[in-house]
């Protein structure tokens, strides 16, 4: 008998694999497209015997053997090249001869993600499909006594304030003696969150740089984008697109000293800074870029070397306490623009995040607050900081705002919500639910990638290798060979398309409220779940 | 949709006038309540002007509690107007002990108070008293405020009127405001019946504001005393007049723009565009929206309407030097000023805001383009 091989404890077969390979030998043409394309290598040419028996009629000649080889495609089972689900095998095959199916057992995989003792890191977002926003309706339809709106043809406000405002009484006093009035940009309530040049290809940057451009100039709609941490090419800082972009500053400081260096050659302010202390995907965690993709352009913009991962610290280096140093922090980077563009924190949703709102409410140059909950995406992260660790946005959002109505300053600071926003499709909702528990805007990371760019990535673990820079669609990475599949106009195009779409819908949604002269921030009375402990703890109607 | 009369006349007039003019409009409300607004008294009322007069609805045992209250805090009744309604109330509305109208004396040691504090006072007076009466409906209170008086009740307003004999010739007032109600989201309750009041401020309102929850949270979370109630959508329209003249300082002009404020793009091309755009951010959260028509009356008895901006309800101003009034319906205005040059009426649109003020001489109508 033929011997087995050796097999390891980490030995595993196609059948312990999250995801199989289903190849048709009928229709496969043997182009070799689809092993090329595989991101991780999952499958490979297989070169096999066969042995068919023959047995002729009659008793003349004895049975025999005919020995053939035949070529198709192997699955490797090993855990560095188990295939990822993402599907770009199945796009390229000219014959529909292959694709990936989704085992419908648990893996044995997820045991032996671990090789070497490093747990598995990937990038992507929180493996779990389920969302609470996904199950708030709109349930405050104008009917007879308030007749609804028209969608189509009445005007709607649908802008957003980012930026400290002034109390009212404060307001009439400061303007009656021309004092200092806190810089507060009007914006469109859909932001494309942080993602910083680096986690995402030049082609991605640019084409929803473009986009972004696009929107606000051609278009009319106020849309900001914000970098991530990571810089900002030293061309954009000195254009006047500028405005609309928000420079995220981390713990890592990545790429401040170009932008420091270009402050006094800005013709445009930034819309505002964005100080990160916190995201959603990996609480507590700093960002993370790994050295597959810091190449020679990522590491002049970054000021680093080449080749070499970049784990930014937890949290931003400090002598004094958190408290002062966020005080501080934000101080100090009003001052570099001269008090004229609005600097707030970004931070992960917490259950200690009323003791930041707090804090912030106290400090006259906090512009803001972003919360990102536990469904942000991250271009890199360990898998249990995704998957396990952070707070919902839903009621982090509703106890934050409840919070300052409860102070009385719900309209000083805005407070922006994000993760898992759309992450079903369903963005303009999603949205519109967030506001209407109290958010003044959201920001959005993943949906623009999958809308704008075509990412394969899933909450049931689906491609999600954004941190090794194997990006089948080329979103990011940072090898020519990949990126160079995106195209930097389409995606700015895509992006538009999901600007004016989100924007109809959410008029569609606005419209049989009765809304249209404001953002209907904090409108509770719309709301409602069928769930009767989710409706009790975000203080909305309880509708079955 | 309710309907809406307000009237100013330099010769005090009987409520009969707007009831008349709110009957005229019939069809336009369901008898789920009626609320008189009455100021510049004439009458009995004429020589108390300075003393503040208690308007509401107590049973027995509620006006018991309310002299051992007043007498509590040294009030002393001047003078008392008592309503007797037939015996048998009209299909719908509730049979009650007392309407009661009452002027007082401000207590001796209220003397030495400045006028902001007496103010202030009245109106924690008002709350307190309508509080104790809240469990048990003993007491229901309109108004407590000099040379105010409040009534309001579930019924058509003819047959109401007739009931509670508003046609007596004690009640008469300058300036009226009445408001027919057709009862639409909420329960019929007697607090959510127009017009409201605050300080001298009132305002009723015909239409459905949208943005109530938000508004009511941020008017509740001012730290204010007053700015409590809210069982209509519409009582925030008072409160934020209220919250824009007494806490901003503002003047009339202001209180569309806040309401409804210019869109961004516009203030881009006004010319005070800087200033309306600090008050839009600042005071965002007063933003209404829905159809709403407002009409109000200043405690200088300037007497006003604005519209929201989609302008999805009727309102309309006319009348003759000494006499103006406005009307939900143009047919409650000729009912009550037939011989007025027509010509001359107006309807504000989604910028105005129209105004009569106290010397009754003419109409005054701005919009928002020009402040």
């Amino acid at each position: 008998m033929e011997s087995m091989g050796k097999i390891s404890p980490s030995t595993l077969s196609i059948s312990d694999l999250p995801w199989q390979i289903l190849w048709n030998k009928e229709a496969c043409t043997l182009c070799g497209r689809c092993t090329a394309v595989c991101p991780v290598r999952a499958i490979e040419l297989g070169v096999h015997r066969k042995r068919v028996v023959q047995t002729l009629i009659g008793l003349t000649e004895k049975p025999g053997n005919v020995f053939t080889v035949y070529h198709g495609v192997d699955q490797r089972t090993d855990p560095a090249h188990a295939c990822i689900g993402c599907g770009m095998c199945d796009l390229v095959c000219p014959n529909a001869a292959i694709r990936p199916i989704r085992s419908t057992d648990v893996d044995k995989l997820r045991f032996h993600v671990n090789q070497g003792g490093v747990p598995r890191r990937r990038g992507g977002r929180r493996n779990d499909p389920r969302s609470v926003l996904d199950e708030i309706k709109f349930i405050r339809i104008s009917m007879l006594t308030d007749p609804a709106l028209d969608a189509g043809r009445h005007d709607f406000e649908l802008r957003t304030l980012l930026g400290r405002i002034l109390p009212a009484e404060d307001m009439v006093k400061t303007t009656s003696e021309n004092g200092w009035t806190p810089p507060v940009r009007e914006i469109y309530p859909l932001i494309i969150g942080g993602m910083s040049f680096g986690a995402l290809s030049p082609n991605m940057w640019e084409g929803l740089q473009m986009g972004v451009a696009y929107l606000n100039e051609e278009k009319g709609m106020p849309v900001r984008i914000c970098t991530g941490e990571g810089g900002c090419p030293p061309r954009l800082l000195r254009s006047r697109f500028l405005k609309y972009v928000i420079l995220q500053i981390a713990s890592g400081y990545f790429g401040w000293d170009e932008i420091i260096h270009a402050l006094p050659e800005m013709k445009e302010d930034p819309c505002a800074i964005e100080i990160k202390y916190g995201q959603g995907a990996k609480p507590g965690d700093g960002g993370l870029l790994m050295w597959y993709k810091v190449n020679r352009l990522i590491a002049a913009i970054r000021g680093v070397p080449q080749g070499i991962s970049l784990p930014s610290p937890p949290t931003h280096q400090t002598l004094y306490s958190i408290e002062e140093s966020v005080a501080k922090m934000i101080q100090s980077v009003s001052m570099a623009w001269g008090f004229r563009v609005p600097v707030y924190p970004k931070i992960s949703a917490t259950s200690t995040t009323l003791a930041v709102l707090n804090n912030l409410t106290r400090n006259p140059y906090a512009s803001g607050l972003a919360i990102d909950g536990e469904d942000g995406g991250t271009g890199a992260a360990y898998n249990v900081s995704m998957n396990h660790m952070g707070h919902p946005i839903a009621s982090n959002i509703r106890d934050a705002y409840l919070n300052l109505v409860k102070i009385g300053k719900q309209n000083e600071i805005p407070i922006f919500a994000g993760g898992g926003i759309g992450k079903n499709g369903n963005l303009a909702a999603n949205a519109a639910a967030l506001i209407m528990l109290g958010a003044s805007g959201v920001q959005i990371g993943k949906y623009i990638m999958q809308a704008a760019a075509g990412c394969l990535g899933s909450e049931n673990d689906r491609c999600n290798v954004c941190n090794i820079g194997l990006c089948p669609k080329g979103i990011t990475s940072q090898d020519a060979r990949l990126y160079r599949r995106l195209d930097p106009e389409q995606v700015a195009e895509r992006v538009v398309d999901v600007y004016l779409s989100f924007d109809q819908e959410f008029k569609k949604i606005m419209a049989p409220l009765g809304r249209s002269t404001s953002l209907p921030i904090g409108m509770s009375d719309a709301l409602g779940i069928a769930d009767g402990d989710a409706a009790a703890r975000l203080q909305i109607r309880h509708v079955l | 949709m309710c309907r809406l009369f307000a009237i100013t006349s330099k010769e005090p007039l009987s409520p009969m006038a707007a009831i008349h003019a709110l009957n005229v409009m019939k069809e336009g409300h369901d008898g789920s309540g009626v609320g008189l607004f009455l100021t510049d008294l004439g009458g009995s009322f004429e020589r108390f002007k300075g003393a503040p007069i208690l308007s509401g609805i107590f049973s027995n045992e509620g006006i018991r509690a309310l002299d051992r209250y007043m007498l509590d805090l040294d009030f002393m009744v001047k003078y008392k107007l008592s309503i007797r309604p037939a015996k048998t109330p009209p299909p719908g509305t509730p049979k009650r002990d007392n309407y009661l109208v009452r002027v007082y004396d401000y207590p001796p040691d209220w003397q030495s108070l400045s006028k902001e504090e007496i103010e202030y006072r009245l109106m924690l007076t008002r709350l307190k008293l309508r509080q104790m009466g809240e469990q048990d409906g003993s007491m229901i209170v309109f108004s407590f405020w000099p040379d105010v008086i409040m009534l309001k009740e579930v019924g058509d307003p003819l047959v109401l009127a007739e009931y509670l004999g508003l046609d007596n010739e004690e009640f008469q007032a300058r300036i009226i405001l009445a408001q027919g109600r057709q009862n639409t989201n909420y329960a019929i309750d007697i607090y959510a019946c127009h017009p409201f009041f605050i300080q001298g401020y009132s305002t009723m309102t015909n239409g459905e504001n949208t943005a109530f929850v938000p508004i009511r949270e941020y008017l509740a979370s001012r730290n204010y005393a007053g700015y409590v109630g809210y069982q209509s959508d519409s009582e925030v329209f008072t409160h934020i007049l209220h919250f824009a003249q007494q806490k901003l300082g503002m003047g009339l002009d202001m209180y569309k723009h806040l309401l409804t404020p210019l869109k961004d793009e516009e203030l881009q091309r006004h010319p005070h565009g800087e200033r309306l755009r600090a008050v839009k951010h600042a005071c965002r959260p007063l933003i209404i929206d829905g159809p709403n028509c407002v009409i109000g009356c200043l405690p200088d008895r300037t007497l006003f309407m604005v519209q929201d901006s989609k302008k999805l309800r009727p309102g309309i101003v006319g009348g003759t030097s000494g006499m103006f009034a406005f009307s939900s319906e143009m047919c409650g205005l000729d009912a009550a000023i037939p011989a007025r040059n027509k010509s001359e009426d107006f309807q504000p649109m989604k910028y105005d805001t129209v105004m009569v003020p106290p010397h009754r001489q003419e109409v005054v109508r701005w919009n928002q383009w020009e402040r």
